[in-house]
């Protein structure tokens, strides 16, 4: 093999080189979501900052679509980076595959630049193929929409093929289909009507049954691969567990859309169908928990690859409690009545995003690089292992901090603005200027920097490990990964 | 591998995974048939959009235990009666201008979007805006040009987004539709802006009308 430490695509495989494209691209996008993100929350603080400049729903804007971009690409790039080892083939069609993958960074500059300096249009449709849809989170001008519908599509077709042409191992089955829903989910997005009830009802298939459905049993995959790459866990377990998961997941998630359907003109039955199934989403999230702690306990801890392990564990952990507890804690519609659409969603977001998502894209991450770097040892011991020890601290006090934050705030807001003051326009801004709410926000912007800060030093871990270390990568005890 | 006790089988939970995916998946499409049907405009959760040329009320229901939204006189908006067709092209364009300007990532429609400003799904309602007879025309100043029309005591201003008088009337439009949407009782005890009609000039009042009554 190659000289260990140094980094080259000499050590990948030609899925593997693609996929370190769409992983670069994901992590600047990350530091654009960072950035947003901490400009919008200084607008809490001080409405004047960028006043007519950057308003608050251009920041935000940028913010989320950054976010849902950038785990795009990593999921891209981390099934690109499986696509070999797991199939046994060469990626069918990687040149088509790297063509798409120019084109989509092309199409996703375009459209930063648009939302950065044309921001609003007319109120007329062009504006919506051309600008802005206005649509929380698929803002993404019509163009692009179709645009994103034609590169997944070919990415899509590289992976169907390549486990065509190769083999179809559990994993690879799931991952096919579970992309077929996950592609064809987007196009509920993507038409217009004068109706809001009829948007809202289509919008959250796409919402919901990404993040509570589709994207949930791709980190399922992802975590999958990566238990059998960092530890050696026998595929036959691990892919027990992913069929579990994918029951109790889509069983629970699908008609635990409902959530959605309790105020928005949608009939009554969804208060029932909605609370129940909904009520059910975090057993598969403690399933998971379960597998991926009882395996590293399991195998001792003793992992390839220690930054990834930890991520791995901390997204079970971040999973379950982003997705899971403070999830669960607003589903029912009795507690919905009053937290839907206050900052109680936003502290939810956020932990359930980051525990989710992020976290599976950073340990991707480090699994590449382990490789990248030829294979270079990443476990206890590691040269300059303080970095993503204390990047993986500071994302993650920084995180609970904005959580707890908005969490408080989004509690006095549920009392003052919902409960006893009724949701008017004086009631939402009694709750705004309370203390309690300013300071929520205020150490939602102390923990911002802090993950912030946490983000940097990521960034620069992630450019510097193993580039000292001359030992191998530890070998995996059992070696029947393959079975 | 023989003799493999149910639970800890592959191919059981395999098959499980399809069924259990598949049988939700079905069930969902004729919950979706129905829904669909329900909240088309013009049903009786999502009325048509003529609906504006009426007035439109929050009121208590004692039956259902919230309150719902209850469509008055005639009160036609902009003091113009329109046609079907016409109204849905007015909150048509209203509608693509709240989408145009995104105010989905300042406010909440319905309670979805941004937490920055206030929830609009009964923003035709609010007691702010003084009185129903100044109602529209303040309305679309404020959409027109809100820069100087701060509302509160934090300084948190709505930005001009460059909303043309025609917008800011079809938006009017859009919002004073929405406000007829039958949300279950979203947002909860709000109190209405006083529709009631004033005592001395006003015109007869064709019918008892429920509309009116004031909310506990
Ligand atoms: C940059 C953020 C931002 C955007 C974008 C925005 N608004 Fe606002 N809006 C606000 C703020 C802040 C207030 C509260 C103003 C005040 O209290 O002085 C407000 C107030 C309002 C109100 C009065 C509140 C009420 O309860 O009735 C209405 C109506 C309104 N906006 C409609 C809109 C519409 C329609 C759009 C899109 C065309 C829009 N806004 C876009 C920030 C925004
Ligand atoms: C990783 C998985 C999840 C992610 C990433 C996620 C993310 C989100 C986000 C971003 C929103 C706000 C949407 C908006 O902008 O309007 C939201 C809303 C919501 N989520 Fe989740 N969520 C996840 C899982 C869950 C689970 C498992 C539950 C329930 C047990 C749940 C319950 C809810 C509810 C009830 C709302 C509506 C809040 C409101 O009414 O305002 N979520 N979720
Ligand atoms: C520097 C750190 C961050 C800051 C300061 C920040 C700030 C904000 C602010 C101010 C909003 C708007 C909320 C509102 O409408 O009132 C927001 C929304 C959101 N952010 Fe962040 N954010 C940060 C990091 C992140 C991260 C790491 C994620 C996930 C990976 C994330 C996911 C989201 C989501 C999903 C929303 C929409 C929430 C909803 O609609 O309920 N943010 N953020
Ligand atoms: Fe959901």
């Amino acid at each position: 093999m190659s000289v260990l430490g140094i980094l080259t695509s000499a050590n990948l495989n030609g899925g593997q080189k693609l996929a370190t494209k769409y992983f670069t691209v994901a992590i600047a996008l990350f530091g654009a979501q960072v950035l947003f993100g901490l400009l919008a929350g200084i607008q809490y603080l001080n409405p004047d900052f960028l006043y007519g400049i950057l308003d608050f729903s251009v920041n935000r804007m940028l913010h989320i679509n950054a976010m849902v971009v950038w785990l795009l690409f990593g999921f891209i790039g981390s099934v690109y980076w499986l696509l070999e080892d797991e199939s046994g083939a060469p990626v069918v069609g990687l040149g088509l595959g790297n063509l798409i993958f120019w084109v989509f960074t092309l199409a996703v500059v375009v459209v930063v630049l648009v939302f950065l300096l044309v921001q609003v249009g007319p109120g007329e449709l062009k504006s919506i193929w051309l600008i802005n849809e206005g649509r929380e989170y698929i803002e993404a001008p019509r163009w692009a929409d179709i645009g994103i519908v034609v590169c997944v599509l070919a990415f899509f077709f590289n992976v169907a093929a390549t486990f065509a042409k190769g083999k179809f191992t559990g994993i690879g089955g799931v991952l096919v289909l579970d992309l077929i829903a996950l592609a064809g989910l987007y196009l509920a997005g993507m038409w217009y009507t004068p109706n809001i009830s009829m948007d809202q009802h289509w919008w959250w298939w796409v919402i919901h049954l990404w993040v509570e459905a589709t994207w949930e049993v791709l980190v399922g995959c992802l975590m999958a691969y990566g238990l059998i790459t960092t530890m050696g866990v026998r595929r036959r377990i691990v892919e027990t567990w992913l069929y579990i998961e994918v029951a109790l997941m889509f069983g629970s998630g699908i008609l635990g859309l409902g959530h959605h359907y309790f105020w928005i003109g949608t009939p009554e039955y969804w208060f029932t169908i909605g609370g129940f199934f909904s009520a059910l989403e975090p057993i598969p999230l403690v399933a998971m928990v379960v597998h991926a702690v009882f395996d590293a306990g399991h195998h001792k801890l003793k992992s390839t690859n220690h930054p990834a392990l930890a991520w791995i564990i901390a997204q079970a952990f971040g999973n379950f409690f982003g997705a899971g507890v403070w999830g669960f804690m607003h589903t029912l519609p009795q507690i919905n009545l009053y937290t839907h659409g206050t900052q109680w969603t936003a502290s939810h977001g956020h932990l359930a995003f980051f525990g989710a998502y992020a976290t599976m894209v950073i340990a991707f991450l480090y699994i590449a690089l382990q490789k990248w770097r030829g294979g270079v040892y990443m476990s206890s011991n590691l040269a300059g292992a303080w970095k993503w020890k204390w990047a993986i601290f500071l994302l993650h006090a920084g995180l609970i901090a904005m959580v707890m934050g908005m969490l408080i705030a989004g509690y006095e807001q549920s009392q003052i603005e919902r409960a006893i003051g009724g949701s008017d326009w004086v009631a939402y801004f009694a709750a705004q200027s309370h203390r309690w709410f300013m300071q929520g926000m205020f150490w939602r912007q102390i923990g911002g920097w802090v993950f912030a800060s946490g983000f940097v030093l990521l960034a620069w871990d992630l450019m510097t490990i193993g580039k000292r270390e001359t030992r191998p990568a530890v070998q995996n005890e059992t070696a029947e990964a393959a079975a | 591998m023989a003799q493999e006790i149910w639970w800890a089988s592959t191919s059981f939970w395999r098959k499980s995974a399809i069924w259990v995916t598949g049988f939700s998946f079905v069930v969902l499409i004729f919950l979706t048939f129905d829904t669909v049907k329900q909240i088309t405009a013009g049903s009786p959760r999502v009325p048509a959009y003529s609906v504006i040329n009426n007035r439109i009320d929050y009121v208590f229901d004692a039956k259902r235990n919230f309150q719902v939204p209850v469509i008055g006189p005639e009160e036609p908006l902009f003091g113009k009666k329109l046609t079907e067709e016409e109204a849905e092209a007015l909150v048509s364009h209203g509608k693509l201008t709240t989408q145009a300007k995104n105010c989905m990532d300042c406010h909440t429609l319905l309670g979805n979007g941004a937490y920055y400003a206030p929830d609009l799904t009964k923003a035709w309602l609010d007691p702010s805006w003084g009185s129903k007879e100044v109602r529209e025309q303040s309305m679309v100043e404020f959409l027109m040009d809100p820069s100087d029309k701060l509302h509160n005591s934090i300084g948190r201003r709505m930005p001009k987004l460059g909303i043309t008088e025609e917008e800011a009337k079809a938006t009017v439009a859009f919002l004073k539709w929405m406000s007829s949407i039958d949300t279950n009782g979203f947002p909860a005890n709000f109190k209405p802006i006083d529709q009631a009609d004033a005592p001395a000039p006003a015109t007869a009042e064709p019918a008892a009308e429920v509309g009116a009554a004031p909310v506990q």
